[in-house]
């Protein structure tokens, strides 16, 4: 919303921020200060500035008010070129050239002579252009930096200028050439401040100003019992007020005074014709969005009614629209001329040859015009104002407000019958506790200042009978639609007795449990990884369609099961990740891109699953809690979103420098990367051998843990399937880990160990097993095998050669035995061992290498 | 010396000058501690010469050993005399010839990172566990009802259309990305009862075309206390206290009157933080109110018993102006060298 501090002061009393009358000089540091003043009372009432335009602020005369007295039309050049002689009350007429085609002899136009500036530091010289001397411009308003581009110069009316102005005059004080706007941000609920009415009457509450409302308009003539053309309204609950005037007669030329034309250029809006422009100036004065018919083109009795199915309609905009049976329209003998509420039909527009016009001032239902709205794709500046309520009471005043208007700018008779079929049920009381603002502020601002309040923004408060009543009856003002509730009262008592009287106290919490165990998971394994050298990332969670065919998923995986978006962003990827690796792999890709070689990066995350036949959510009330079942209907459509966690890495893990070459990161470190994770968990992980796409077969390690039910794969690691590295063009060997972080079992209490001063007993094995037999199934046999007295073993060397034999393999093992109460001899280390070797032997098969 | 070897064969004689010779020509320190090994160890000849007097009648046993152990400590002071001449030079000479340029590079695996945003909820977090508060999740992907129903934005409501929000196909399966952290509120309500005081933080989306200060995820922290008896002032306490932690004791906060569906009375609010980028200022942070007794209703609190209050901000706008960050596109394109500016925390 555009507010022109010029046009607001009509209504509201600037005097208190000490704005002057001239507060357009440019240089007037005065006036600076009481914009500031305006801007902070309007952010204090609740009116969030996003702009203050200063127009004019670089404007430097001379700009004249001038009169063309001889025009010569310049043959030869690619566009129309005129050569024009223009009276600015000098002796002699001015030398201008013009390019524009709209104005003729005699008309009053603005000129800027040399020496002038324009907006965005334009100067004015004289100079030869087509051939002949151009001493000075005829301005448009865009030029000016009134408005928008329009075509043409403007072209002053004679009738409303003449008797205030000469020629030669300064035109930008006349004109009103300077001005402030505030651009506002408005809130749902206060859908009154879409008009200087509602800005005005807030302002004037925020400064303590007086306020003249411009809907009071005297004489405001009641309903006749005879129309002055027959509507009906079919559907009373989508359209409780229907008033309506016609008036006969206009001139369809008149031109739209420029005072109008300036507030609306002003407001953002583009001046069309006469009867266009008076209701959008009307709209913007009281908030009343309205509608012009002309009269000649329509046919038989208006009906509001519900589209039927199937009916089409021309709106304003040149679409053809269908209808839903759910939208309500204005309809005539030829079907729907309008969607109600949110624009007019082609066939009834106003037109340069409209001279009857029948002034449409409705009111109608707020979640018809938003489901209207939504389903045509369709806001406007009247729907705007409708989805957030219109004050009922305008209908009839804005209508005889357009009447005024039209007749006093366009000429024309308005019918003495007026329309006014109202069905409006006036806004219930709200039952206020007067207590209420206190217990919920934390301030005792008693009743006096609530009732002050309440009155001040036109409420009628009824104490009732009791001299001190535990409830008020209180009735909001009917532009206050928004007020339905005792809690909205009292944010008016807050708000206008200013936020800032609410003082500082801390809550009296209870004590907090801390952080859950799934929370500070998270942060240790996350502190772990970053220690270890992994960057971290956060990845978009928008995927391709086709990723689960890049990655190579089998027509089974879950992770096929992906949640599409209705209105992705981006065409290209509609769906929800299923796994981090598509966001990792992109990441990872960047960075190589931008020149980094060595990438370590991890990410922690959601992902999506959508069971293929999920429930969908039920659409429930609010009225009240809904039942334990409810609920547990609604978790149950919720897609599950386990965290994951997931890094891949590329380059030197290890990094190259003086002390020697760089190390290559290797499927070794995504296991690693697992056991880290593992570690800051409080969980033992298993590794198996695996295949698992998107991981290469043969280098993809199954990530296996032990909870309650038994083990479980919980993810994987290793290197990607070269693939897979091309088509998501990282580097070659690029390796990654991803497990299901809320897989993993609860960190159970561990339990201190006895630690023995007794010294070790060292003894190293080397055994002998088949090529495929894994490195933990050996180690668990060891294990096993050696009972209580092992400590730790450590696999330091694996050899395969021909001495060994086709599909053999040797694995060497540093055994540490320790016992807690005495120093082990040499025999019971020895025999702790030979069992150990023996276990192997049964399990895996093992045979000491000789 | 010969004197007070009267008595003490031959060898044990030959045993010290050979110490004694080893010992002074030892070249260094590693030289010295072999040979220390050769005459003073478990095998040198002295020693052997201590188990040998174990062997002899026990009239000769007190001089032979008298004897030994003279020989023994010659050695052990020969040795020592050496050890002195050898460290002194070893601190004088081998030290300075041992030099290195300790300036050279030593990181072999650099250290990684936290993202920001991360070290910035776990900080709030941690502010707001201190202050007796928990931490409440919920899922990125929710209902409808919880995202917008719930929170008093019933489906025709104009705030509803304003949020840019994400649907999920189909229509029907009502499901939306989250387009803030308030459902986790109701969440919290609906699985609770009152005192509650949680923070929540987490992961939203908008369908806003990426730009300097837009993302399509972005992550917000919310707060939500329903107890008996709180107020607006409660609210403006939690805020201030919160606003001293991030940005220093001198700030503030200045609320302006707003508008949510799910806070009556609500008020948008700004820090001052006096050590801004480009100067001390009113810096615009989040959004707050009292939570609407609809709101309450429909979780199955009693708003006539209880008020509460809940106030929300975006970590990534707190984080962008707390630490002058230029374009919100980077929190999200995972270059290491962004991160990496912050390291653990921030």
């Amino acid at each position: 919303m555009r507010v022109p501090v010029s046009w607001l002061r009509e209504y509201v009393s600037l005097d208190s921020v000490a704005l002057g009358d001239n507060f357009d000089g440019p240089d007037g540091s005065d006036d600076r200060l009481a914009v500031d003043r305006l801007n902070a009372a309007l952010v204090r009432s609740g009116l969030e500035v996003e702009a203050v335009h200063r127009i004019g602020d670089e404007l430097r005369g001379p700009i004249v008010i001038g009169e063309v007295r001889q025009i010569v039309e310049l043959p030869g050049f690619k566009k129309p070129v005129r050569h024009c002689q223009v009276d600015v009350g000098e002796a002699q007429p001015r030398s201008i050239v013009c390019a524009a085609q709209n104005f003729a002899i005699g008309d009053w136009v603005v000129v800027s002579l040399p020496g002038a500036v324009l907006p965005g530091g334009f100067k004015i010289t004289a100079r030869q252009t087509y051939g002949q001397l151009s001493d000075g411009m005829i301005c448009a308003v865009d030029e000016l930096g009134i408005g928008g581009r329009i075509d043409g110069v403007l072209v002053l009316s004679r009738d409303e200028f003449a008797d205030r102005c000469h020629l030669g005059d300064d035109a930008i004080a006349p004109l009103g050439l300077t001005d402030v706007v505030f651009e506002l941000a408005v809130t749902p609920d206060r859908g009154y401040c879409f008009s200087m009415r509602g800005v005005a009457r807030e302002l004037s509450h925020a400064l303590e100003a007086d306020f003249t409302d411009p809907a009071a308009v005297a004489a405001v003539p009641a309903a006749t019992s005879r129309p002055p053309y027959p509507v009906r309204v079919d559907e009373a609950a989508g359209c409780d007020r229907f008033a309506g005037r016609v008036l006969r007669g206009l001139n369809p030329t008149a031109p739209t005074p420029w005072w109008m034309q300036r507030r609306l250029l002003l407001s953002g809006v583009r001046s069309i014709s006469l009867a266009v422009d008076v209701t959008n100036y009307l709209m913007l004065e009281l908030g009343q969005p309205m509608h012009a018919y002309d009269l000649a083109a329509l046919q038989g009795q208006l009906v509001v009614r519900r589209a039927n199915a199937g009916e089409k309609l021309h709106t304003l905009d040149g679409v053809q629209r269908v209808l839903d049976p759910e939208d309500l329209v204005i309809a005539d003998d030829t079907g729907p001329i309008g969607l109600a509420a949110v624009m007019g039909g082609a066939t009834t527009e106003v037109s340069h040859t409209t001279t009857e016009l029948l002034i449409e001032c409705a009111h109608w239902d707020p979640v018809t015009v938003a489901r209207t709205v939504r389903r045509h794709q369709l806001p406007s500046e009247a729907s705007k104002r409708f989805e957030r309520g219109v004050d009922t009471e305008l209908g009839p005043v804005a209508a005889q407000r357009a009447v005024q208007l039209l007749t006093q700018c366009g000429g024309g008779t308005p019918d003495p019958d007026v329309l006014d079929l109202d069905s409006h049920r006036p806004a219930s009381a709200i039952m206020l506790n007067p207590g209420l603002a206190d217990r919920v502020v934390g301030v005792t601002y008693g009743p006096d200042v609530i009732r002050s309040v309440l009155e001040q923004i036109g409420c009628r408060v009824q104490l009732g009978r009791d001299a001190a009543p535990r409830s008020w009856s209180v009735t909001p003002p009917s532009w206050r639609p928004d007020l339905t509730d005792p809690i909205d009262l009292v944010e008016e008592v807050v708000r206008l007795r200013g936020y800032d009287a609410v003082p500082s106290v801390l809550p009296p919490a209870p004590a907090s449990p801390g952080l859950s165990a799934r929370q500070r998971r998270l942060r240790s394994v996350s502190r772990a990884l970053a220690e270890d050298g992994y960057v971290e990332v956060m990845s978009y969670p928008f995927v391709a369609a086709d990723i689960a065919d890049v990655l190579g998923l089998d027509e089974d995986d879950p992770r096929r099961n992906a949640c599409r978006l209705l209105n992705p962003l981006d065409a290209a990827e509609p769906q929800l990740r299923t796994t981090l690796l598509p966001g990792l792999l992109r990441a990872l890709s960047r960075n190589v891109a931008r020149g980094q070689r060595d990438v370590a990066l991890f990410e922690a995350g959601a992902v999506y699953i959508q069971e293929p036949d999920a429930p969908h959510a039920p659409e429930l009330g609010v009225d009240y809690r809904p039942s334990d079942a409810e609920i547990a209907q609604l978790y149950a459509a919720v897609p599950q979103q386990p965290r994951h966690f997931g890094v891949a890495l590329t380059g030197d893990w290890r990094r190259g420098g003086w002390w020697g070459s760089g190390e290559p990161a290797s499927w070794a470190d995504a296991v690693e990367a697992a056991r880290t994770v593992a570690v800051a968990s409080g969980v033992e992980l298993d590794v198996r051998q695996a295949t698992q796409a998107p991981w290469h077969p043969g280098r993809c390690a199954e990530l296996v843990v032990h909870g309650s039910d038994g083990p479980r794969v919980v993810g994987y690691a290793g290197e990607l399937h070269p693939r897979v590295v091309q088509a998501l063009n990282v580097p070659a060997r690029t390796v990654a880990m991803e497990l299901n972080l809320d897989a993993l079992p609860e960190r159970q209490i561990a339990f201190g160990p006895v630690l023995s001063a007794f010294p070790p007993a060292l003894l190293d094995v080397a055994l002998v097993v088949s090529a495929d037999t894994p490195a933990t199934a050996v180690e668990r046999a060891l294990r096993e095998g050696a009972g209580p007295l092992l400590e730790s073993v450590g696999l330091f060397d694996v050899f395969t050669g021909e001495q060994l034999g086709q599909g053999r393999k040797s694995l060497a093992y540093a055994l540490t035995f320790r016992a807690v109460d005495h120093t082990l001899t040499v025999e019971e280390a020895r025999a702790a061992c030979d069992a150990a070797v023996e276990q192997a032997a049964r399990q895996v098969g093992a045979s000491l290498r000789s | 010396m010969s004197e007070n070897l009267v008595g003490i064969p031959d060898a044990l004689e030959t045993a010290l000058a050979e110490a004694e010779r080893e010992f002074a020509t030892a070249a260094d320190l590693e030289e010295l501690s072999a040979r220390k090994h050769l005459h003073l160890g478990d095998n040198a000849p002295i020693a052997l010469a201590r188990r040998e007097i174990g062997a002899l009648s026990s009239h000769l046993r007190g001089e032979a050993g008298r004897g030994v152990n003279q020989v023994r400590a010659a050695i052990a002071a020969a040795y020592q005399a050496r050890l002195t001449v050898l460290t002194a030079d070893r601190d004088e000479r081998v030290l300075v010839e041992e030099t290195v340029d300790v300036t050279l590079p030593t990181t072999q695996r650099p250290r990684g990172a936290r993202h920001p945003l991360s070290s910035l909820t776990e900080r709030v977090c941690d502010l707001f566990i201190g202050m007796g508060y928990e931490v409440a999740e919920g899922p990125e992907v929710e209902a409808a009802w919880l995202n917008f129903d719930a929170l008093n934005m019933t489906p025709d409501h104009p705030a509803r259309s304003m949020m840019d929000t994400f649907f999920l196909a189909p229509p029907e399966s009502n499901l939306v990305l989250r387009t803030h952290t308030s459902p986790v509120q109701a969440r919290t309500m609906l699985a609770r009862r009152p005192p509650i005081y949680v923070v929540c933080p987490g992961n939203v989306f908008r369908s806003d075309e990426p730009d300097a200060t837009h993302t399509p995820l972005f992550q917000q922290i919310e707060g939500l206390v329903v107890d008996k008896g709180i107020t607006m002032a409660h609210l403006r306490g939690t805020l201030d206290h919160f606003a001293r932690a991030m940005f220093g004791p001198e700030a503030a906060t200045r609320w302006r009157p707003s508008y949510f569906p799910f806070t009556e009375p609500s008020a948008e609010f700004d820090v001052w933080f006096a050590e801004a980028k480009g100067g001390p200022r009113w810096i615009e942070w989040g959004g707050c109110g009292m939570v609407n007794p609809r709101v309450l209703t429909a979780c199955g609190v009693d708003a006539d018993v209880y008020t509460g209050f809940a106030f929300g901000m975006g970590i990534g706008r707190t984080l962008q102006f707390r630490h002058g960050l230029s374009d919100a596109r980077d929190l999200f394109d995972g270059d290491v060298r962004f991160s990496s500016v912050f390291g653990m925390e921030v």
